[in-house]
């Protein structure tokens, strides 16, 4: 992976995000999920630069911090799109024609699942139950929920994405 | 002033009920936002206080506004509680789910809250644990474990400090009764874990939520801040997940708190000992702990008193999929799998036949509608190669390839094993891998195996050429071995119960497997 330089965080900018965050957080290890989030919150992902930041701020090691970030889905290392639809993949969603929206979805949103489009925007990623089993299939988009998904919602939805 | 009762559960809100809301609101009616009754057929749906009764009118959208103000609109469904789906129902955990203000202490108390927790504060931990054991409560998460012996070992610990930790990663799909509960009667958790930290003497608690559910989140964040004056000193906090289903296995989570990449501890040492920074920990789900209130407010006979078997009180179950009545209908254990299905169901929503259903989420067992006079029991299932599991039941019509639902169990295992063992970590791809190969064999049926790209087929398998080349029935012998090594040689339930979901696949439906046609195959020179 090479980050684009012209696109690297103000590390001023970062470090305050930090320490914010850790003041509402706490600066214990166990405080690491949260500070995680506040900072994805914030920047709109954890960029490498903030890794030893964090680390340090926590007092643990670069590799744990690194560890988390990589484990866990929600946190992304990269930028995402201006929009972000999470389309769910699970079982019940399947039952109710998950897969062939699926399709849809990448067609007309000209993005593969678990890619950004080549504008920035929009990102298309799977998730794994949203618990609207009943009326799926469904989706999270830019945080709000869309249920009974067909052809005709994708459709709104790339339109929205491509406003 | 017309008071019109709207849902603001998540599920209500994927329907378009905002809108509704906002379309009343203009209309002067003065809207109270409930959590959802837990029949999507019906919504989005609203509720007009007639004096005790509430007149339902669903599904309805904003421009319905003036006909259901007038009660002339078609969908009208009368009293909602005398509904079939509602009034053939136990609610004891969901009583007030879809009723009540999710955070209007006031309507909480009127509705029967708070009192377990009065009655728990007036007995010795001791009492409260006895109560709980001869409520026979079970671990609602899937284990089955009962509840009270767990947290007999949490009081009989040593140490000054103990954690109460909820268990609110309810990632399994087919399941939302946490995700309900949560935003739509978010005080019965914390009475739940109130009572649970006077049984155990703890000082702190946790809510793990899962990122999934953002609703979820900040309805218990503020309904914890409008609580914690009637559970101090106890104090809680909400932990949001970060899209790791095996945050769900208990110890995973508690790592997960302290910090850590969610892996999943080896027991011994029972989280009840050595759980939350090393510290005696009740763990339970969300259901249990919501079980709660309502047996020590009401006895633990009052509870027990219904069910089946060994499977007390009732069971929050939930029809998802493709099935026509979808929702949550919580009932006393021991009602039939195909009662709950077709009775309650309605069926498939797509009128076709139903071919299969998964009970229990990503890690439960298929079963064909032969297997519908299995009585909703945790050892009935167990003994059937299934499991309760959240008590989801995920609907599937004819349509299904059964070959792609064992595929994507492996699938699920292998994006989300935490990779501390091996055999969830390696054995979930090798389980795609070999998945693959059927599905290949069975669309070619000449019997050759799969080719690979670039060559890799030919490296891979140079030893053991017979693998590649074999067809669906050696590969379907290697996947029962593969599945047996994972069912018996995983730390957790991923790996542990990954293979469930696709033995009963292969076991109920074989002709998916292309076993039909291999049979035929054999059969054809004999005659």
């Amino acid at each position: 992976m090479t980050a684009d330089r012209s696109d690297s965080p103000d590390m001023t900018a970062l470090a305050d995000v930090i320490l914010r965050a850790c003041a509402a957080v706490g600066n214990t290890q166990s405080a690491l999920l949260p500070l995680l989030h506040a900072v994805q919150h914030e920047t709109g992902y954890i960029d490498d630069a903030a890794v030893p930041l964090i680390a340090s701020a926590l007092n643990i090691s670069r590799a744990e911090v690194h560890g988390v970030v990589t484990f866990y889905h929600d946190f992304r290392r990269n930028p995402a799109g201006r929009h972000v639809v999470k389309l769910c993949r699970a079982e019940s969603c399947q039952a109710r024609g998950g897969a062939a929206v699926e399709t849809v979805a990448v067609s007309r949103l000209g993005v593969g699942m678990g890619k950004t489009r080549g504008d920035g925007a929009v990102t298309l990623e799977a998730v794994y139950c949203l618990g609207l089993c009943a009326i799926g299939p469904n989706a999270l988009v830019d945080g709000r929920p869309v249920a009974r998904l067909d052809a005709a919602a994708i459709d709104r939805i790339a339109k929205s994405v491509n406003a | 002033m017309t008071r019109v009762f709207i849902s603001q559960d998540m599920a209500s809100i994927a329907l378009g009920v905002d809108a509704v809301a906002q379309a009343f609101r203009d209309a002067g009616c003065d809207v109270v936002r409930t959590g959802s009754r837990g029949l999507f057929r019906i919504e989005p749906m609203v509720e007009i206080e007639d004096g005790d009764r509430r007149i339902g009118y669903g599904p309805v959208g904003p421009q319905d506004v003036a006909a259901i103000l007038s009660g002339s609109h078609p969908n009208r469904l009368g009293n909602v509680a005398d509904l079939a789906f509602f009034a053939s129902q136990q609610r004891f955990t969901f009583a007030r789910c879809g009723v009540v203000d999710p955070l209007s202490d006031a309507d909480y108390a009127a509705h029967g809250g708070w009192r377990g927790l009065e009655k728990a504060l007036g007995l010795d931990r001791q009492d409260v644990v006895d109560c709980v054991k001869a409520s026979g409560l079970r671990g609602r998460g899937g284990a089955g474990f009962p509840t009270g012996i767990k947290w007999q070992t949490v009081l009989g610990a040593p140490g000054s400090e103990k954690f109460i930790v909820c268990n609110a990663d309810e990632g399994d799909s087919g399941t939302f009764a946490d995700r309900m509960l949560m935003e739509g009667d978010p005080f019965c958790l914390i009475e739940g874990m109130a009572i649970a930290a006077h049984a155990v003497a703890a000082s702190h608690g946790y809510i793990y939520v899962r990122s999934e559910y953002p609703f979820a989140i900040e309805t218990m964040r503020k309904a914890i801040e409008l609580a914690a004056g009637r559970i101090a000193p106890f104090t809680l906090e909400v932990r949001e997940g970060a899209g790791a289903y095996v945050c769900g296995e208990e110890t995973a989570l508690l790592d997960s708190i302290e910090g850590k990449r969610g892996q999943v501890r080896a027991k011994p040492p029972l989280p009840a000992l050595e759980g939350l920074f090393g510290k005696p920990t009740v763990i339970n789900n969300v259901l249990s702990l919501a079980a709660v209130p309502f047996i020590l407010d009401k006895g633990p006979e009052a509870y027990a008193s219904v069910g089946f078997g060994r499977s007390r009180g009732t069971m929050p179950v939930q029809l998802a999929g493709n099935v026509r009545n979808g929702g949550l209908y919580e009932i006393g254990f021991g009602i039939t799998l195909g009662a709950l299905v077709n009775d309650i169901g309605g069926g498939t929503n797509s009128g076709r036949p139903v071919r299969a259903v998964q009970v229990g989420g990503p890690l439960g067992a298929y079963f064909p509608p032969s297997m519908f006079h299995l009585p909703f029991d945790y050892e009935a299932f167990a003994e059937a190669g299934g499991l309760i599991g959240h008590a989801g039941i995920t609907v599937f019509d004819d349509s299904v390839d059964m070959a792609h639902m064992a595929r994507f169990a492996m699938e699920f295992c292998s994006v989300e094993s935490c990779g501390k063992c091996t055999p969830c970590r390696i054995g979930s791809t090798r389980g795609v891998e070999v998945i693959d190969r059927i599905i290949a064999w069975r669309g070619g049926r000449q019997g050759a195996g799969v080719a690979l790209p670039h060559g890799l087929g030919a490296a891979l398998y140079s030893r053991s050429p017979e693998r590649m080349q074999s067809d669906a029935a050696a590969q379907t012998a290697l996947l029962r071995d593969l599945c047996d090594t994972m069912k018996f040689g995983s730390l957790c339930a991923l790996g542990g119960f990954t293979p469930y979901p696709v033995l009963s696949a292969l076991d109920y439906f074989p002709e998916d497997f292309g076993a039909v046609a291999a049979a035929a195959e054999v059969v054809e020179p004999v005659r």
